[in-house]
């Protein structure tokens, strides 16, 4: 069964590996929508605040995946946006969960309880891929910057 | 839930992940071999639905809660005919690591069903 796959440029490659972060991703978006939805049905009065912050990330997931794959420059501010904001929610969240759960409404700490979410003590629940991921999406967007947003942001 | 069952379940997902995993990365694109282990770990998910809609008849409910089992079990049955569909499209290496990845998401998924049905006190 030998690999027949013709020689393809470089940018193919990096298009090849973006679609396995499409994946992930897609896999991320539903595990947090999967949970931000059985948290609130079952127990939104619990942990009001940390059960919406796992909507919006389960929102900000999905609209990241969505960018990562529709083409255009704006969908690449749109991913750009989303990924960065993943950055500062898993590192912000991750932080207070650690550091006051109770600010959150968080009765523990522990990342895989019942009232955790996606960005709990930065993705711990998730083995730190919510950590990871946003950086390899943000590199990953650099090498594929689309020449529109070149010629108005220079370097 | 059948406790063997579950763990023999959740041996397959992380071999046939790790198995297109090396595959993909090797270069191949998905084939009969990366795209049967995928098919074989759905097959395991259907037959744990079966189990998990059977055992609460036969003296064998879960002991977390059943709605949370389930989205974790639809959930992940979703995912290989995804990726399939996606490798049937796409027919190149990374297709395979996608294969991959979602085997092994599916036995995290997996360890989380056995999590909630053999432990969670809700």
């Amino acid at each position: 069964m030998a690999a027949n796959s013709s020689p393809r440029p470089v940018r193919t490659k990096t298009l090849g590996i973006g679609r396995v972060l499409v994946a992930v991703y897609g896999i991320l978006a539903l595990a947090a929508t999967g949970r931000s939805v059985f948290q609130i049905i079952d127990r939104f009065v619990e942990a009001p605040l940390a059960f919406s912050l796992s909507a919006l990330s389960a929102v900000v997931y999905i609209v990241a995946t969505i960018a990562l794959v529709a083409p255009g420059a704006s969908w690449y501010r749109v991913a750009r946006l989303t990924i960065g904001f993943e950055l500062i929610g898993v590192l912000v969240v991750g932080t207070i969960s650690l550091v006051a759960p109770g600010l959150l409404g968080l009765h523990s700490i522990n990342p895989f309880g019942r009232e955790s979410t996606v960005w709990s003590a930065y993705g711990l629940g998730y083995l730190l891929i919510p950590l990871v991921l946003p950086v390899l999406g943000l590199l990953y967007l650099r090498t594929r910057r689309p020449a529109a947003i070149e010629a108005d942001v220079p370097e | 839930m059948i406790e063997w069952f579950t763990w023999l379940q959740l041996a397959v997902a992380v071999l046939a992940g790790l198995f297109c995993l090396v595959l993909g990365l090797l270069g191949r694109q998905p084939n009969d071999y990366s795209l049967g282990a995928t098919l074989l770990v759905e097959l395991l998910l259907i037959a744990q639905l079966v189990v998990a809609i059977a055992a609460p008849f036969v003296g064998n409910p879960p002991r977390g809660s059943l709605p949370e089992f389930y989205i974790y079990l639809v959930s992940a049955l979703l995912l290989p005919p995804l990726a399939g569909f996606w490798a049937l499209l796409e027919r190149n290496r990374w297709a395979t690591v996608v294969l991959g990845v979602i085997c092994l998401a599916i036995a995290v998924m997996v360890y989380r069903m056995y999590q909630i049905w053999v432990f969670q006190v809700a």
